[in-house]
């Protein structure tokens, strides 16, 4: 068994002038096409003992009190390309507040900090690969690229999968929001398709009344070869 | 087929979600911070190291995970775990076991993520006083650039500076 090849033009160009950080950061070797070991082919399993009751749930987390700002869940599923559920395994979350202020020392943003809102979440996949988070809405925040360069709202994803190989980690962004098109993270991706896997749709049918609405948000990892010591997929 | 979901930036803000701890986040637990059992089997050894960037900064913000086999060589679910570059020096410490040979030498994989960098990188890091030179990953890297993946022993510790782009460019790979 092993993991399918990585598209590398799938995902974004490591190297991106419009992305000011990347121009000194990406490396100028490509990467060494190095076959798969027992390091790629197996990965860390995390028992629900890891996992906090409220680490999921994000307007609860942190407190005193209810964040400010949209209340929404995230949920989906996360699958490998073979279409495969990908079952307990690790999601992380982190994210600006409703203000597009992160609760990290780093973070200067003249927006204030939430008293009630930290920013991060984590859950196991269930048995069919899904995920389900509450959270708030985080908002656009400006950042030191361009002169007036604005990040869409957007909330970060780590995924492990159930080897090292399958290892990503991403950023979901909203259905509608016009500084998609304009950010310069976003247009590392070259391909527009690529980039529509990662706009979650507004998905009425998993909102709660009275309570919270809800994105869909749905995770494919690194797929796998058949080969004929396993036997057909 | 599905694609793959593509890959972004982790930014200058990962500590929040995966070392909330070291980003003063309270009430989320860190993971990853005892990257072997306290009472794991095989010698105990401390590797730090820096980030550099193509200009020959220090990159602070970044973060590392380790993946490794234990001390008999075979890769346990446990031994994993994390460390971010300190803000301030940028030095990044690891605390484990040393890793046995399995069916190549005794390596540490290293994922590294940090605002800037698109798609994680994968490296490995090897020990210079082990035998090397029949590992099978190893030997398909040019020679001139082995060096980049091997930590020097000083004491107990081993050094491992990363260089992310440019002169002394670490290897990375793609598996
Ligand atoms: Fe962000």
């Amino acid at each position: 068994m092993s993991f399918l090849p990585r598209d590398r033009d799938w995902h974004p160009r490591p190297y991106d002038p419009r992305y000011k950080t990347s121009t000194t950061r990406a490396p100028s070797q490509p990467p060494l096409r190095i076959g798969q070991t027992a390091s790629e082919l197996t990965g860390p399993i995390f028992p629900a003992s890891d996992i906090g009751p409220l680490d999921h749930d994000l307007l609860a987390n942190h407190g005193p009190g209810n964040p400010i700002g949209e209340r929404i869940a995230v949920h989906g599923r996360v699958t490998d390309e073979n279409g495969r559920a990908v079952p307990h395994t690790l999601v992380e979350i982190w994210q600006a507040n409703a203000g597009g202020r992160y609760r990290h020392r780093n973070d200067h943003y003249l927006a204030p900090l939430d008293p009630g809102f930290g920013g991060c979440g984590r859950m196991l996949t269930d048995a069919e690969g899904r995920y389900r988070f509450l959270t708030v809405k985080p908002g656009a925040y400006p950042w030191p690229n361009g002169p007036n360069t604005w990040r869409p709202a957007h909330i970060h994803f780590s995924v492990f999968g159930e080897a090292f190989a399958q290892r990503l980690v991403t950023q979901m962004y909203f259905e509608g929001d016009p500084l998609i098109a304009r950010c310069p993270i976003v247009s590392t991706i070259p391909d527009p398709r690529a980039i529509d896997l990662l706009i979650a749709p507004l998905d009425m049918d998993a909102a709660t009344p009275f309570d919270h609405l809800a994105y869909r948000f749905d995770i494919v990892l690194r797929g796998r070869d058949a080969t004929p010591f396993e036997g057909a997929p | 087929m599905t694609k793959e979901t593509p890959s972004q930036t982790a930014g200058p803000f990962i500590h929040i979600g995966l070392a909330p701890e070291v980003a003063d986040v309270d009430g989320m637990r860190t993971l990853g911070t005892r990257i072997v059992p306290t009472d794991a089997s095989g010698e105990r050894i401390c590797i730090e190291g820096t980030i550099r960037d193509g200009a020959g900064e220090l990159v602070k913000d970044a973060m590392i995970e380790f993946w490794q086999a234990d001390a008999t060589g075979h890769h346990a679910p446990g031994h994993w775990g994390r460390a971010s570059a300190d803000f301030d020096t940028g030095l990044w410490t690891l605390k484990t076991v040393k890793p046995g040979a399995g069916r190549g030498a005794p390596h540490i994989t290293l994922y590294i993520l940090a605002r800037g960098i698109n798609i994680g990188l994968h490296t490995r890091l090897y020990f210079a006083d082990e035998d090397n030179a029949a590992d099978p990953v190893l030997v398909q890297v040019p020679e001139p650039r082995r060096d980049t993946l091997i930590a020097q022993r000083k004491g107990t510790t081993y050094r491992f500076d990363i260089v992310l782009q440019g002169d002394g460019e670490t290897v990375f790979f793609d598996a």
